[in-house]
């Protein structure tokens, strides 16, 4: 018992050196190409304040800020801030970075969970069913509807749906995460959720076939593996297999994939919540980066990279759970 | 067709192809068995020997009805006198007839032994406690995953399902590799020990050393086929007892005989002669072996598919 907490913890450690470094490594990369972008960042201020300044006021911004400092010496300054908590200020928001991100990622917190849940489910089951009708009429046209699903981009897809149940039907709102002219203190759970279904459908339709795809393939190896003919032999019927050896032997495989599409999803609701006005990180980066936020930009790369290394270990904990070869391993 | 009664599982003329697709995307018939036939009786146990490519495996695959979808299969089976169909087998799958696998990839990695071999059900547990004990495997064996049992531990957790069972036929691939000696005496003791109780008892292998020891009665395949079917003792006795002259170069070119073995191969399934399947490699072919299939003759208490055996 207690090496298992040992050896837990040795590998937290050790994941935590590898994120560390490969935070370093993204920023960095981040930064540089920033600085190669043809976007003034001033001047990208100046439109934002939407009043003319004159050139000394201009020059006191600049000087304030830093420009014409080496790069070098830029990302020291910013890296020392960082280390010590401060993000800095969005240039876009006028507010400290770390209170946008911590507010934007919690509406889309609430998008990325119940699309990733929602997908998570479909998917596993739909895959199941491709699995078990191998090669019959049902897997071969939800073959097809995966495949075309998943080659038209979400952007597309979102507008669509939005053209579809907003503007013809009227079923959901048109965006945002809640209804216009409404305190935010006033919002409801209800609001909230009857806001949140159209975007979170979007990115589950987005990264469902993807994994009922996997899932379906998984399932047809296990199906056609020695020890199902074994059980077959010994009298169980298909249900019986499926429950007794499928499940058990592709959940391995289902659960990486479902822990490394965090980074589709960030990617995902980038465009979902530029198509729906929905006020999370995703739109906040694109408003970031169209703007030359540098601190904003940096920030939430930071954070996404943080958010996606996280999904990863977790996946890689929970083999450990799962599989007892990997369990033995470890230990 | 007649049939004997008193056969747990009879098998006549049975063909297994497969369709595959050629380099040029054209449907071709592979026939993997041709003609093949075997009878088993209670308290029988029967060892079906040959060289590997001889669809010895796939025959304990077409009993139980668990060919892949590509496969056809043309002759008869009858199992206790009845024409055994899809819908018997589905019934004597975990109950009639008991496969014995070849190897660990047939238990599921993820599974502990103690649910491969009938759960937590207390009178099973009992059951499973008393035969781990006679194939000597350790208490806590039903504890253990798959890739924890050692290759002979395997082995005899695989026996073991088929002896668990109720099966009154049991089919054993390839039960003995990778046991010691001691350990697959042990295991045939207990497969004799089986049929004592009346089961009947296939055992595919190539061992054929511990076949003829073991069995009845021992069918010998060729290229998908049944060439002789002998009394275990003309095995014993040599090729002047045995009828077939393949079955005369394998007693040959077994290591404590004569250890020599007949030029050629066996030929492969997509290219098979057109009369005997063994007459390119015969020493007593004649121009009739190479056109037409000889018929299945009873010679001396055995069966022999050769125009000329004796």
């Amino acid at each position: 018992m207690r090496g298992r907490f040992f050896n837990l913890c040795s590998a937290l450690i050790k994941n935590g050196m590898k994120i560390l470094s490969l935070l370093l490594a993204v920023s960095i990369i981040a930064f540089v190409l920033v600085t190669l972008s043809p976007i003034d960042p001033v001047q990208q201020y100046i439109l934002g304040l939407g009043t003319a300044i004159s050139q000394e006021q201009r020059e006191e911004i600049e000087e304030y800020w830093g420009v014409g400092e080496p790069p070098v010496e830029c990302y020291i300054n910013w890296l020392t801030n960082v280390l010590r908590g401060d993000l800095g200020v969005s240039s876009l928001y006028r507010r400290p970075v770390a209170d946008i991100i911590g507010e934007r990622f919690l509406s889309s917190l609430a998008l990325m969970v119940s699309s990733w849940l929602l997908s998570g489910i479909i998917g596993f089951s739909i895959g199941c069913l491709m699995g078990m009708r191998h090669g019959r009429f049902l897997d071969r046209f939800l073959k097809k509807v995966c495949y075309i699903l998943s080659s038209v981009p979400t952007f597309w897809l979102g507008l669509v749906l939005l053209l579809v149940f907003s503007v013809w039907l009227g079923w959901f709102p048109i965006g945002f995460s809640s209804p216009i002219g409404v305190l935010s203190g006033d919002v409801t759970f209800g609001q909230r959720l009857y806001h949140l279904v159209l975007p979170a459908f979007t990115l589950s339709l987005m990264s469902f076939p993807n994994i009922a795809l996997h899932t379906r393939q998984k399932l047809v190896e296990v199906l056609e593996s020695d020890y199902v003919l074994f059980a077959r032999a010994r009298g169980e019927g298909n249900w019986d297999i499926l429950r007794r050896h499928g499940i058990r032997n592709i959940l391995m495989p289902a659960v990486t994939l479902q822990f490394t599409s965090f980074a589709e999803l960030f990617g995902g609701s980038v465009m979902a919540e530029n198509v729906f006005s929905y006020p999370g990180l995703g739109s906040a980066v694109a408003a970031a980066g169209l703007n030359s936020d540098v601190p904003l930009l940096l920030g939430i790369t930071l954070f996404s990279t943080l958010f996606v290394c996280v999904g990863n270990m977790v996946a890689d904990l929970l083999y450990a759970a799962i599989d007892p070869r990997v369990r033995e391993a470890v230990e | 067709m007649e049939q004997n009664k008193n056969t747990i599982l009879e098998i006549h003329d049975l063909s297994i192809s497969f369709r595959m697709y050629d380099s040029r995307f054209e449907q071709t018939e592979l026939k993997v068995i041709s003609d093949l036939y075997l009878s088993v009786s209670p308290g029988e146990i029967v060892a079906v020997a040959g060289a590997s490519g001889s669809g010895k495996s796939l025959l304990a695959s077409a009993v139980l009805g668990l060919l892949p979808a590509n496969a056809s299969l043309s002759g008869h089976i009858h199992y206790k006198g009845q024409e055994l169909t899809p819908e018997l087998q589905k019934n004597l799958r975990g109950g009639g007839i008991a496969l014995v696998p070849q190897s660990v990839e047939f238990l599921d990695p993820l599974m502990k032994v103690r649910s491969q071999t009938g759960g937590r059900d207390k009178a099973k547990t009992a059951e499973r406690t008393r035969v781990f004990k006679r194939l000597g495997l350790p208490d806590d064996t039903e504890n253990l995953y798959p890739f924890e049992l050692s290759g002979g531990m395997a082995r005899r957790v695989l026996v073991s399902t088929a002896m668990l069972s109720s099966a009154e036929l049991i089919i054993a691939d390839e039960p003995t590799p990778g046991m010691s000696l001691e350990q697959s005496l042990q295991a045939l003791t207990m497969f004799r020990e089986l049929a004592r109780e009346g089961r009947a008892i296939i055992l595919i292998t190539h061992d054929i050393d511990l076949a003829f020891e073991f069995a009845d009665r021992v069918a010998v395949f060729y290229a998908g086929t049944t060439v002789e079917t002998a009394p275990a003792s003309d095995f014993k006795q040599g090729p002047r007892a045995l009828r077939h002259p393949y079955s005369k170069a394998l007693w040959e070119a077994l290591p404590q005989n004569s250890f020599r073995p007949i030029p050629g191969s066996q030929p492969y399934p997509g290219d098979l002669p057109k009369g005997c399947l063994f007459a390119p490699r015969c020493p007593m072919r004649t121009a009739e072996c190479m056109e037409h299939v000889p018929p299945v003759r009873q010679i001396r208490g055995g069966e022999v598919r050769c125009f000329y055996g004796s």
